[in-house]
């Protein structure tokens, strides 16, 4: 790792290339982006409205800019970029946590942090346990074979949240339809209307809570009978939250035991290594948090001017974070295409990096060590049930993940 | 050795208790704190990854003079 610019490297900025792409391999960067890992830091890439924005791909700079005060995540802010037309029919709507700045952002983080503490993702593991063995018995007395995102990869992260927050599980075919909607909806208007339907929706169940005389046991409960009769928060703001939660809660962790689940498959000596040590696990769960950077693409505006890696960032300039890039920078991570439960895959940013880095990462690496430390010591013969090649994973601008996993065992 | 905590800048991630969870924990509010006993850092040696794997740089480990 060098802090310093490579005198020999390239010196000539190579041509923007387009994002997001789709990923070829499901596991791994799109082989479009394989122009930016020669050692660079910071390239050009071009967004699907023609703007040109800084894609940053060095690990370094990459931990250096998402710690950057300069960088702001505010969405509504002019010349903030936006990757699909989809963000970009909703960007002028208040995102609570990753679409605020500080001081805003740490008043609401600050509410948030005793529900998402590693000793509470601790203390839930018996639920999640109860969950994810629930799941595998109602799986394998219907089966074989399954289809396991609809069995078992979205269902575990849904029910978490939903125990965890105070979402009445009954209605999760309804917001995981329109998470789905808001995250790869079909167009801009389909994604709007699908925020707006969450928005009445989280509305309409916070200001039941807020009629009940005794709170309930879920985070959304606490802060209506405490942030919000107080005064901390507002609807708006809460109804956000609510959102943001919900959303984040059960889409990308589904992906993880999704993709995850996949990556293992296609890796069997890896597999093995698992099921033979399962003290491995919570290293494999990092390695495949590295290697499979289901949220690749992280955005910010430049406030300032900022000088990086021998480049100038100017104030008004967009910056795109290419996590799956990063993530596999040579000079942080030896070998870093293969899969390695023995590497130090620490500091990775798949959870990104600075004030906004994942408020659930706790509860989604409890969740994950469980959902596939489960999945493959109770079914031992797990296996593809169609040929890797024919099984359909997510176009590259949205989360990273598995459409279906058809899996027989 | 001496560790710092910030705890104005520190966003309760938790990465410190992960790291080195014979030093580092979390208080009620999901704040680093440090172990009691082991202010010192108790010679542990992941201590200054702890620090490293901070996303706010919140903490801050300078060997303690004389």
């Amino acid at each position: 790792m060098t802090e310093l610019t490579d005198i020999t490297g390239p010196a000539t900025p190579a041509e923007p290339v387009a994002f997001p792409q789709d990923r070829t391999c499901p596991y791994h960067p799109p082989t479009g982006y394989d122009p930016l890992r020669d050692g660079r830091a910071l390239s050009r890439a071009t967004l699907f409205d023609g703007r040109e924005v800084w894609m940053v791909t060095g690990h370094t700079a990459a931990r250096a800019l998402l710690a950057d005060p300069r960088l702001s995540t505010d969405r509504t802010r002019p010349g903030f970029p936006a990757p699909t037309a989809r963000f970009a029919a909703v960007r002028d709507r208040r995102v609570a946590l990753l679409g605020v700045d500080d001081p805003v952002h740490h008043t609401q983080r600050r509410m948030m942090v005793p529900s998402f503490t590693l000793k509470r993702a601790t203390e839930l593991r018996p639920t999640i346990q109860r969950i994810v063995d629930g799941l595998l018995d109602a799986m394998t007395e219907q089966g074989p074979p399954a289809e396991l995102v609809s069995a078992f990869a979205l269902p575990v992260p849904s029910m978490v949240i939903c125990g965890l927050l105070g979402v009445p599980y009954a209605d999760h075919e309804f917001f995981e339809e329109q998470s789905r909607r808001l995250l790869r909806g079909p167009s801009a208007a389909d994604t709007e209307g699908a925020r707006e339907r969450l928005e009445t929706y989280l509305g309409g169940l916070i200001d039941h809570k807020a009629q009940q005389a005794e709170p309930g046991q879920g985070i959304l409960d606490d802060l209506v009978h405490h942030q919000f009769r107080e005064g901390a928060l507002d609807r708006d703001e809460l109804v956000s939250l609510a959102i943001i939660l919900l959303v984040a809660g059960h889409e990308t962790t589904a992906n993880m035991i999704s993709l995850g689940t996949y990556t293992l498959l296609r890796h069997p000596e890896r597999l093995a290594e698992l099921r033979a040590d399962p003290a491995l696990l919570p290293a494999a769960v990092e390695e495949l948090m590295r290697m499979l950077s289901i949220a690749d693409g992280l955005l910010r505006v430049a406030l300032e001017d900022i000088e990086a890696d021998g480049v100038t960032i100017r104030a008004g300039e967009g910056v795109l974070f290419a996590t799956s890039v990063i993530n596999r920078d040579a000079s942080r991570y030896d070998d870093p295409d293969s899969l390695d439960f023995h590497r130090s895959a620490r500091h990775h940013v798949a959870f990104g990096f600075g004030i906004h880095q994942c408020l659930g990462q706790n509860l989604a690496r409890a969740e994950l060590e469980i959902a596939l430390g489960t999945l493959i010591e109770r079914l031992p013969g797990l296996r593809l049930a169609v040929p890797a090649e024919e099984i359909p994973f997510k176009p590259g601008d949205t989360i990273q993940g598995m459409l279906e996993l058809p899996v027989t065992w | 050795m001496h560790i710092d905590i910030d705890k104005d800048v520190c966003i309760g991630a938790g990465q410190c208790a992960l790291a080195a969870p014979g030093v580092f924990t979390q208080d009620d509010d999901g704040y680093s704190t440090l172990i009691p006993g082991r202010e010192d850092g108790a010679g542990d040696p992941m201590v200054r990854e702890a620090a490293r794997a901070c996303p706010v740089s919140a903490i801050t480990v300078t060997e303690a003079a004389g």
